[in-house]
């Protein structure tokens, strides 16, 4: 078994480590570029939003790698994600690509449906092991989140330009690199020792904005076209409403793992506007946008694939709350189609308009 | 006076306005409809809904709006689930709160009917819709059991092969004595949301257009939910959409009768079950060998491609049928 997975932004790094550990023969897809969304855009349906389209682009480059076993995560509704898996594994057949397919999903009956998945993936490996390689991987999650936040912070104050980015992707690898617990320890004090170098001006003003919407657009930086990194060059300091660590502890752990924040929170902060979950993030979107106009922040952006049902139901909600708390919210869609210099001039008014809103404030 | 409900003529209207009707008259209340679409219905709900939803929602907000100056009370339930396991769509999941923020709306009836777990949801949403009338339980209790007669019958009418226009005029003894249509030589199979093929405004009059030219239209509501559910289950999972399932089993079933020429498939521009449902049904289709058209319809749908398209569809499949005979 030569098993892939579709990427989503640094998700491949706590999958790899997990796989590698149970001794999985992992092929990584490419990382996601035109030609994966080339393709995927081929032979996707029209109206799919982009995740699947790019899903499908990691599995067919994945495939021309050895790639036999594809292993994807499932749901159950009402947001699209939940058929993903049968739909990408309908077309990869049409085109003639037998892959097999192990779906990790909320079992329909028993239990033991999803048991014996992990089983057929973890081969002859005992429970504990499983255990281990599970933990081991939302270490690096942890991991990678808590760098990610270190840049958030990072960028927007450092003195040369890129510096903080050659830090951060320096520090991402040592992470990659390190194949068990121990040697994880060691990385982690390495790579904070590595973004600590990177020279910053502490006391510059900087805009603070949240970035809320779908996961896999706020995730994966192809996909949103790096609007973290774009935010952070024009001087914005960005938080974001979902990352993965949180994700897996809220929807795989089931809040166990103390001290994440968790969608309780958003969900509870939503219920003036929003009060029924809508699938997807659409709830947690709405709360976590109330969470941050009260937190003080200059401005919201959503982010989103065209056609994501959720988030065009928060969408039509956000105006209302951006009003009660006279915060300005941004919305862009991300399709195939998204073209950089449109995205940057929007960001680039955007900002300018926080700046100015920030001024007069701080005139007053 | 009695207090009157307004109900807009979109979504599940088509599936339970007989049932409602019956509700809401019998505890005493007036029931106000809004008219059928129209392009003004139209206009004003794309002025108020933001650019992205799907064009049933947004003709949903012109019919509230048109609601708003007749009624005292707007029916606008949150409908999460009407099967086991299953939803509509996260756009059903939020319309009250989508519509709330609309200027000058009398009270919104935003009871949640949710049977995601069982199928008692059903009366506590009726429960919870009857007190904004009276406070009086039996008298809810006895309106909602007239209501689920009348709903059984109205599905048996849907199942002979009645639209539901026909069907509520059946309902509502408004039939006047016309000659049946006559049996025509082509069956097409016209797959879509109950909210866009039977509307006819937005879908162009699409079962009268096929008629004229000749056909007979059969449609998912037509096939027993047995038979559906038995056809569904084919998948390789179970779909977590209702309206989808029951459009993919009826597809199924459809695409293994010999009387059926071809199928028409109608989504909505962007519409995210559409977009998976859809795909799938096509690949059946062709695996099938079914000629098979996909129409996609938006507020800027033009009649004269609809026809066009259709026409030519229709003439393939004629062609077809032809050279097999």
């Amino acid at each position: 078994m030569r098993a892939t997975f579709p990427h989503m932004g640094n998700l491949y790094i706590s999958i790899k480590a997990m796989l590698q550990y149970l001794g999985v023969d992992v092929v990584i897809p490419p990382p996601s570029s035109k030609k994966t969304l080339a393709l995927g855009v081929k032979y996707s349906p029209e109206f799919a939003c982009l995740p699947l389209k790019l899903n499908l682009g990691n599995f067919i480059e994945a495939r021309e790698l050895g790639a036999d076993t594809i292993i994807m995560a499932g749901g159950c509704g009402p947001c699209r994600f939940g058929y993903y898996a049968q739909i990408e594994h309908a077309i990869l057949k049409d085109l003639g690509y037998e892959m097999e397919l192990i779906v990790l999903e909320p079992p329909e009956r028993h239990a033991s449906e999803l048991m014996v998945k992990i089983r057929h993936i973890s081969g002859s490996r005992s429970w504990w092991q499983v255990y281990q390689a599970v933990r081991f991987g939302f270490q690096k999650a942890r991991t990678v989140d808590d760098l990610e936040m270190n840049v958030f912070y990072t960028r927007p104050r450092e003195l040369t330009q890129g510096n903080a980015d050659a830090a951060y992707q320096e520090a991402l690898k040592l992470i990659d690199l390190a194949s068990n617990p121990a040697e994880l320890k060691e990385s982690r004090s390495k790579a904070a020792m590595i973004m600590k170098r990177v020279a910053m001006d502490e006391k510059k003003p900087v805009l603070k904005v949240g970035v809320i919407g779908e996961i896999y657009t706020l995730l994966d930086p192809f996909s949103n076209q790096d609007i973290e990194r774009r935010l952070g060059s024009l001087g914005v300091e960005v938080n974001r409403s979902i990352y993965l660590s949180e994700w897996i502890n809220d929807h795989i752990f089931l809040g166990l793992a103390k001290g994440l924040r968790s969608k309780k929170e958003a969900c509870s902060a939503a219920h003036p506007y929003l009060r029924h979950f809508v699938g997807g993030h659409g709830q947690e979107t709405v709360g976590s946008a109330v969470n941050y106009a009260r937190a003080g922040y200059d401005g919201l952006i959503q982010v989103f694939p065209f056609t994501c049902m959720p988030e065009i139901v928060a969408e039509s909600i956000l105006p209302v709350m951006s009003k009660d708390y006279s915060i300005p919210v941004l919305t862009l869609i991300m399709d195939e189609h998204t073209g950089e210099a449109g995205l940057m001039t929007r960001l680039e008014a955007f900002v300018d308009l926080l700046d100015r809103r920030k001024t007069v404030k701080e005139a007053l | 006076m009695p207090i009157k409900v307004g109900i807009p003529r979109t979504l599940l209207y088509y599936y339970y306005f007989p049932m409602w009707k019956v509700f809401f008259e019998a505890l005493g209340a007036e029931v106000v409809l809004s008219p059928p679409s129209t392009k003004r219905l139209l206009a004003e709900g794309l002025k108020n809904a933001v650019d992205e939803v799907c064009l049933p929602i947004k003709l949903t907000f012109g019919h509230v709006l048109d609601l708003a100056a007749k009624a005292d009370l707007i029916f606008l339930p949150r409908i999460v689930s009407i099967e086991k396991k299953e939803y509509i769509c996260p756009k059903f999941l939020g319309l009250p709160d989508m519509i709330r923020n609309l200027k000058g709306l009398p009270p919104l009836i935003d009871v949640n009917v949710n049977m995601y777990r069982n199928k008692s949801g059903a009366y506590i949403a009726a429960q919870e819709a009857g007190r904004f009338i009276t406070s009086n339980h039996f008298k809810i209790w006895n309106a909602y059991r007239q209501a689920r007669k009348v709903q059984k019958k109205y599905f048996r009418l849907l199942q002979l092969g009645l639209m539901p226009s026909e069907a509520m005029a059946v309902m509502e003894d408004r039939v006047r004595n016309e000659h049946l249509p006559e049996p025509q030589d082509i069956n097409v199979v016209l797959i879509g949301h109950p909210y866009n093929i039977y509307d006819s405004y937005i879908s162009m009059n699409i079962i009268k257009r096929l008629r004229s030219m000749g056909a007979t239209v059969l449609t998912a509501e037509h096939v027993p939910e047995k038979i559906y559910k038995k056809c569904a289950a084919c998948l390789p999972k179970k779909l977590f959409w209702t309206l989808g399932q029951h459009m993919i089993g009826a597809a199924l079933y459809y695409l293994n009768r010999h009387d059926v020429s071809g199928m028409v498939h109608v989504a909505a521009f962007g519409c995210g079950p559409d977009s998976m449902t859809g795909d799938l049904i096509e690949r059946y289709a062709r695996a099938a060998g079914m000629p098979f058209l996909n129409l996609t319809i938006d507020e800027h749908t033009g009649e004269a491609g609809i026809v066009t398209r259709l026409e030519a569809f229709l003439d393939m499949v004629m062609w077809k049928k032809a050279i097999i005979i």
